[in-house]
């Protein structure tokens, strides 16, 4: 694809610019920094995968999944939670993600260990869980406001943390499961996914890619269970001072 | 102490309770009363100063003794998911002990039987104070904290929990602290009250006492505003 091409594709940033001024609904700012940053960050990675890819080195492939889970970590914390240490927290999460699929997809040797392979599987899975992990987040901060009287009863009954917050967690981990889960449910249907599509535009077989396609969809389902059942493990108890009391604030 | 601006909530509170008596405990609204009740089971702490139950400050409790020992019943009588029969049976999946007596508890706050099984979340207001009283009384607590608990109900609920109460302390024996914006209620079940306003005592006696010759002219404000606000509401 030229670079002329590429840049005729920019009629549909003018059209959403246009759509927001003609709503009014303010976002023509944030529209054009989005499309700025996406692009300098996208030209930039392509340059930064084609030197990792030809130096071969584990040091950089380790090093570029490093920075790709700080950058999550990072975009994650700065939503104001309001959770004391949550950087820590969320860093723990997304490296064990990262060890538990990585371990899996080469120790079974579904993926070689090669940066070509491991850096992009990696991206998509950190990618998906900085999602499930804001999604996480967000439930958990609207559902504890709710469910404020309902934590204080079973503390005033004698209950720990972990069991005031046990079924609030619960319903924490589902809602922010469900929507992989049903976009999973409608994949190939509803949508072509965004690695399969770019394979068989580069000339892949399309069986390839879907078997490549299905690796990840897996992979993306265990690491959304994974992101909400160790954030949660991990945050609740953040959520409550040495004497059981709630200290949440909104 | 509360709130971004540091505000005091409760300062220079001293007084005591005598184990086995009613204390009502009244005061206008965000005074620092069930603030007062939330520190006698740590659901709160204090910046200063110092809680006792029974021998021990409240910060040496193990924690869940503590709060089995000191019950604590809500003004919203908040329902836990589930049925009535789930609610009774919460302290005891809480602590791990077996509960074989649900349907004799539930009769004794006087609900029927049959009730066991019904959406905890669908009873009406008194039903639930008397469902949140049972299930605090499972952990069979010496010393019972009651915020606002009628303050929700229709008057005619609201003496049938009073009344209740009072049977639950004639057979228990237990201590309360009862905070209500009802005077009369608590000239009639207190054995000893306490005014508060702006977070201090301002004055603590006999009940009798109290209502019939209040020693401090701010309490005696105090009871004449709210007499003619219970007159011309």
């Amino acid at each position: 694809m030229s670079l002329f091409t590429l840049s005729l594709s920019l009629v549909f940033v003018g059209l959403a610019i246009l759509l927001s001024n003609g709503f009014k609904l303010g976002l023509e700012k944030d529209i054009v920094i989005a499309t700025v940053r996406s692009s300098i960050q996208l030209l930039i990675i392509g340059y930064v995968l084609t030197f990792i890819f030809s130096a071969d080195n584990p040091f950089f492939m380790v090093l570029m999944i490093l920075l790709m889970i700080l950058a999550a970590a990072q975009n994650i914390v700065k939503k104001k939670h309001q959770i004391p240490g949550l950087m820590w927290r969320v860093i723990v999460t997304l490296l064990t993600i990262e060890a538990v699929t990585m371990l899996f997809l080469m120790g079974l040797n579904i993926i070689p260990p090669a940066p070509r392979y491991v850096i992009t599987f990696s991206g998509m899975i950190i990618g998906s869980s900085m999602v499930i992990a804001n999604l996480f987040l967000n439930r958990l901060r609207a559902e504890v406001r709710n469910r404020k009287e309902e934590i204080a009863v079973i503390l005033s009954l004698g209950g720990t943390a972990g069991q005031a917050m046990a079924a609030i967690l619960k319903d924490v981990i589902r809602a922010s499961m469900i929507p992989t889960i049903e976009s999973t449910k409608t994949m190939g249907l509803v949508q072509l996914p965004g690695m399969m599509t770019g394979q068989i535009i580069g000339g892949a077989d399309p069986a390839e890619a879907v078997r490549f396609q299905l690796v990840i969809v897996f992979s993306l389902l265990a690491a959304a269970a994974l992101t909400s059942i160790i954030l949660s493990r991990l945050v609740y108890p953040a959520l409550f001072n040495e004497y059981e009391q709630l200290i949440f604030k909104e | 102490m509360d709130g971004k601006e540091k505000r005091r909530v409760l300062q220079d509170i001293t007084a005591e309770v005598p184990a086995g008596s009613v204390v009502t405990i009244v005061g206008p609204s965000g005074s620092g009363k069930s603030s007062l009740l939330s520190l006698c089971n740590l659901l709160s702490t204090p910046d200063e100063g110092e809680i006792w139950v029974q021998d021990k400050e409240v910060r040496t409790w193990d924690i869940k003794k503590l709060r089995r020992h000191v019950g604590l019943a809500f003004q919203t009588a908040p329902m836990l998911p589930g049925t009535v029969l789930d609610n009774l049976l919460s302290a005891a999946r809480l602590h791990h002990f077996s509960f074989e007596e649900p349907e004799r508890l539930i009769q004794y706050v006087g609900l029927p039987e049959n009730i066991l099984k019904r959406d905890a979340r669908e009873l009406s207001g008194g039903q639930k104070q008397r469902v949140a009283l049972a299930r605090t009384l499972v952990n069979e607590p010496a010393v019972l904290l009651l915020d606002e608990i009628t303050s929700a109900l229709d008057p005619i609920a609201a003496r049938e929990i009073e009344e209740l109460i009072i049977r639950i302390h004639k057979e228990k024996q237990n201590t309360i602290l009862w905070v209500t914006h009802d005077l009369e209620q608590a000239r009639r079940v207190g054995d000893f009250t306490w005014l508060i306003v702006e977070g201090q005592i301002i004055e603590q006696a006999d009940t009798s006492l109290f209502f019939s010759c209040p020693e401090k002219e701010q309490t005696r404000l105090f009871l004449q505003r709210e007499h003619v606000e219970e007159i011309e509401p």
